[in-house]
C-alpha cells in the first residue's frame, strides 16, 4: 500500500512537471511552402532555449481559418490577407520568410537556364494561345535555340500559395489572365494538367516532354530541373537565385502597405524575380493567452535574428535588418488587455 | 457475492444475459444505421449553400471557377463514370477468365498460389498502386501501348477521336487501367468464391451430357452463381468510384468533359483529395461537400439498380420453370 502510493505521488509530480513544460509549447499551423524552414527553426529554437515550436503545415487556407477559430497560436499564409479583413478579425500580419516560384521544363535541346520567356508569352502559353515551342512569340526571345514540338502545360491541381504567386504575377503582366481566369490559391485553368503537390508536378515535367511547368525554388534546385531565365519589370533577364529574390523584397514597400501585405511579384529593380514572394504570419491583436503570444513573438524575434544561415541552407531568402525593424514596430500592436504590448 | 440457489434463479440470470447480449448486438447494428444517417446529415448540411443557391444545375453545369466563386460538379461526375466504366470493361472479363481458370481449368499445385496471388493484390494499399502508375506505368503507356492505340483505334471512322490525342500517359484512360488493376482482385476472388460453391453434381451432369468447359461454365455456373457475380462486380465499382490517390495520380486533375480519353480530367474523390486542404471560402467548401454527397447518391443509386437487376432476374426464374 505504502509502495504504490509513493509509485502514484511521483507519476503524479511526473505529470505535472510534464505539463508545465506543455506549457511553454507554441503552435502553430498553416502554409506548406514555409514548412521546412519552420520546422528547422524550430528545431533549433528548442535547442537554444528548450520551449518547443509545433508547426503543422496544413495549407494557407487551413491557417487561416485555425487562427480565425483561435486553436492556434500562429496561422501562416502565403497569400496576404487585406487590411480590411486584419481589421476585421482582428488579426496581425507580417514576413517571416521569402522565396520564389520558377518555371520549369523539360526539352532535350534546352539546358537549364538557357531558355529567356516574358511575363506575357508565359501568360500566353498557360492561356493555351501559345500551343507550340516554334511558337514566334518564343523563338524570337530565343535565337539560338532549336524548339519544336507540342507544350504540353502543368500546373498544381491543389490549392496552394505557389499557384497565388504564379498566378499574381500572370495577372500582372497580361490584363487577359487578369480578367479571364483571376487571383487565387486554385483558379480555373484554361488549360493543361495538374500534378498534386511541388513533386507532382516537377513528376509530370520530368515524364513529359515539351512541358512547362512551375515549381517552388528549393524544390527545383534540389530535383535539378531546368529552370526558364524571365524577364523583370526593368527588363532584364534575371536567373532565380537567393539574390534575385533578396531584391525584390529590398524595393518592396512594406512600410506604405498596410498590414504589411506586399506581395513580391514584379517589383521593380535590375535584379529583382519576378515572382518572388514573402510568407506571412498571422497573429490575434488582443491574443487571450497573452503569454502564447509573447513566447511566439520571442520565436521569431530569435528566428529573424538567428536563422538567416539555415534559411540559406534551405533555399530560402531571410528578410533584410530593415525589415526586420518594421516588422517589430509592428509586433507593438499585439496587446494584453490593457493595451500594453506584450513584446 | 451471492449465489443463486434453485432453479427459478438460474433461468432469470440466463434470460437476462440473453437480453443482454441481445440489446449489446442489437446496439451494434443501430451504430451502423445512426453513423450513416450522421454521414447523411452532415453531408446535406455542408452542402445546403450550394444546394440553395446553385440547385440542381450544380450537377449539369461544367464551370469550377475558385476565383469567381462559381462552382459546377459535371465535370468531375463525368470523370468519375468514365473510369470506373473503363475499370469495369476492362476488369469484369479479365476477373472472369481468373476466376473460370482457378475453379475450373486450374492444375491443383497451381491453384493455391495463384489464389493467394489475387488476394494478396487486393491489400495492397491504393496509394502504390498511384505512385506505381505514375512513375511506371504513364511512362511506359506514352512510349509504347498509347501511339499504337492513336495510330490503329484512333484511325477508325466512328469511334476514332475518343483515342485520338497527344500521347503524354496521363489521362481519363490511364486511370480507367490502374482502376481496373485495382478491382480485378476483388471481382476475381469474389467469382472465384461463388463459383466453387457450385454443387459438383450439377457441373458433373452438364459434362456427362458433352458440354464443354465454356458451355458449364456459361450455362450452368454463372445461372447458379449470378447474385454472388454480381455482388462482387458492385464491389468492384464501389471501389472503382470511390478511388482517391491512384486516381489523383495520373487522371491529369484538369475539369475537363471531353469523350477523348487520352485527354486529362477529374473525379470527384480527386477533386475532394486536391482541393479540401486549401478550400477557405464557404463557397468552395460547400461546393465540395456537395461533391462528396453526390457521390453517396451514386454509390446509392449503383447499389438500387444492382439489387433492382437481381429481382428481376429471379423474378423470370420463377416464369420459365
Amino acid at each position: 500500500m505504502n509502495f504504490s502510493f509513493k509509485v502514484l505521488a511521483s507519476t503524479a509530480l511526473l505529470a505535472v512537471a510534464a505539463s508545465a513544460a506543455a506549457q511553454t509549447t507554441i503552435t502553430g499551423a498553416g502554409a506548406t511552402f514555409p514548412f521546412p524552414i519552420y520546422a528547422k527553426w524550430g528545431d533549433e529554437y528548442k535547442k537554444a532555449t528548450g520551449v518547443a515550436m509545433n508547426y503543422q503545415s496544413i495549407g494557407s487556407g487551413g491557417g487561416i481559418k485555425q487562427i480565425q477559430s483561435k486553436t492556434v497560436d500562429f496561422g501562416a499564409s502565403d497569400m496576404p490577407l487585406s487590411a480590411e479583413v486584419l481589421a476585421k478579425d482582428g488579426l496581425v500580419q507580417f514576413p517571416a520568410i521569402i522565396g520564389g516560384v520558377v518555371p520549369v521544363t523539360n526539352m532535350d535541346s534546352v539546358k537549364p537556364g538557357e531558355m529567356k520567356l516574358t511575363g506575357p508569352v508565359l501568360a500566353d502559353i498557360y492561356l493555351g494561345k501559345i500551343k507550340t515551342w516554334n511558337d514566334k512569340a518564343i523563338t524570337d526571345l530565343n535565337p539560338g535555340l532549336k524548339l519544336e514540338g507540342p507544350i504540353t502545360v502543368v500546373r498544381r491541381s491543389d490549392g496552394s500559395g505557389t499557384t497565388f504567386l504564379f498566378v499574381d504575377y500572370l495577372a500582372k503582366v497580361s490584363p487577359e489572365w487578369k480578367s479571364k481566369v483571376g487571383v487565387g490559391t486554385a483558379v480555373s485553368w484554361p488549360e493543361g494538367v495538374g500534378g498534386k503537390g511541388n513533386e507532382g508536378v516537377a513528376q509530370y515535367v520530368q515524364r513529359i516532354k515539351g512541358s512547362i511547368g512551375y515549381v517552388e525554388y528549393a524544390y527545383a534546385k534540389k530535383n535539378k530541373l531546368d529552370h526558364i531565365a524571365m524577364k523583370n519589370k526593368a527588363g532584364q533577364f534575371v536567373q532565380p537565385t537567393e539574390g534575385a529574390f533578396a531584391a525584390a523584397s529590398a524595393g518592396a514597400d512594406w512600410k506604405g502597405t498596410p498590414g504589411m501585405a506586399v506581395v513580391l511579384t514584379e517589383q521593380a529593380g535590375e535584379k529583382s524575380w519576378p515572382m518572388s514572394g514573402a510568407s506571412f504570419i498571422l497573429m490575434h491583436a488582443k491574443p487571450a493567452k497573452v503569454d502564447s503570444s509573447r513566447e511566439v513573438l520571442k520565436f521569431f524575434d530569435w528566428a529573424l535574428k538567428n536563422g538567416g544561415k539555415s534559411a540559406s541552407e534551405l533555399e530560402y531568402v531571410p528578410l533584410p535588418p530593415a525589415t526586420v525593424s518594421l516588422i517589430q514596430a509592428e509586433w507593438k500592436k499585439i496587446t494584453d488587455a490593457g493595451g500594453k504590448a506584450v513584446f | 457475492m451471492t449465489t443463486d440457489t434453485g432453479n427459478t434463479g438460474k433461468s432469470n440470470t440466463f434470460a437476462f444475459q440473453d437480453k443482454l447480449f441481445a440489446r449489446t448486438t442489437q446496439f451494434f447494428a443501430l451504430l451502423v444505421l445512426v453513423t450513416l444517417l450522421g454521414i447523411i446529415g452532415s453531408l446535406i448540411m455542408g452542402s445546403w449553400l450550394t444546394m440553395t443557391q446553385t440547385g440542381a444545375k450544380f450537377l449539369v453545369t461544367d464551370v469550377w471557377d475558385p476565383v469567381r466563386s462559381l462552382f459546377g460538379g459535371m465535370a468531375p461526375l463525368w470523370g468519375t463514370i468514365i473510369t470506373a466504366t473503363i475499370a469495369l470493361v476492362i476488369g469484369v472479363p479479365v476477373s472472369f477468365g481468373i476466376a473460370v481458370f482457378l475453379t475450373e481449368m486450374c492444375p491443383p499445385a497451381l491453384k493455391r498460389p495463384l489464389g493467394t496471388a489475387v488476394e494478396l493484390l487486393a491489400a495492397i494499399p491504393s496509394i502504390i498502386y498511384g505512385m506505381w502508375g505514375l512513375f511506371i506505368f504513364a511512362p511506359l503507356f506514352a512510349e509504347t501501348l498509347q501511339p499504337f492505340m492513336i495510330n490503329t483505334l484512333g484511325k477508325l471512322p466512328i469511334v476514332g477521336p475518343v483515342f485520338q490525342g497527344t500521347p503524354n500517359g496521363f489521362g481519363v484512360f490511364t486511370a480507367g487501367v490502374i482502376l481496373s488493376v485495382m478491382v480485378i482482385p476483388f471481382i476475381a476472388s469474389v467469382m472465384r468464391d461463388v463459383f466453387d460453391t457450385t454443387p459438383p453434381i450439377l457441373k458433373e451432369s452438364a459434362y456427362g451430357l458433352g458440354a464443354t468447359t465454356w458451355e458449364v461454365v456459361w450455362n450452368v455456373v454463372l445461372p447458379y452463381t449470378k447474385t454472388g457475380v454480381i455482388g462482387g462486380i458492385m464491389l468492384g465499382l464501389g471501389r472503382a468510384l470511390g478511388e482517391t490517390m491512384a486516381v489523383t495520380f495520373v487522371i491529369g486533375n484538369a475539369y475537363n468533359i471531353s469523350a477523348k480519353l487520352f485527354e486529362p480530367g477529374n473525379s470527384i474523390a480527386s477533386s475532394l483529395a486536391n482541393e479540401f486542404n486549401e478550400a477557405s471560402d464557404p463557397a468552395h467548401l460547400s461546393a465540395l461537400i456537395t461533391l462528396g454527397l453526390t457521390l453517396f447518391v451514386l454509390s446509392f443509386i449503383v447499389l438500387a439498380l444492382s439489387r433492382w437487376m437481381l429481382s428481376s432476374m429471379s423474378a423470370k426464374e420463377g416464369k420459365r420453370t
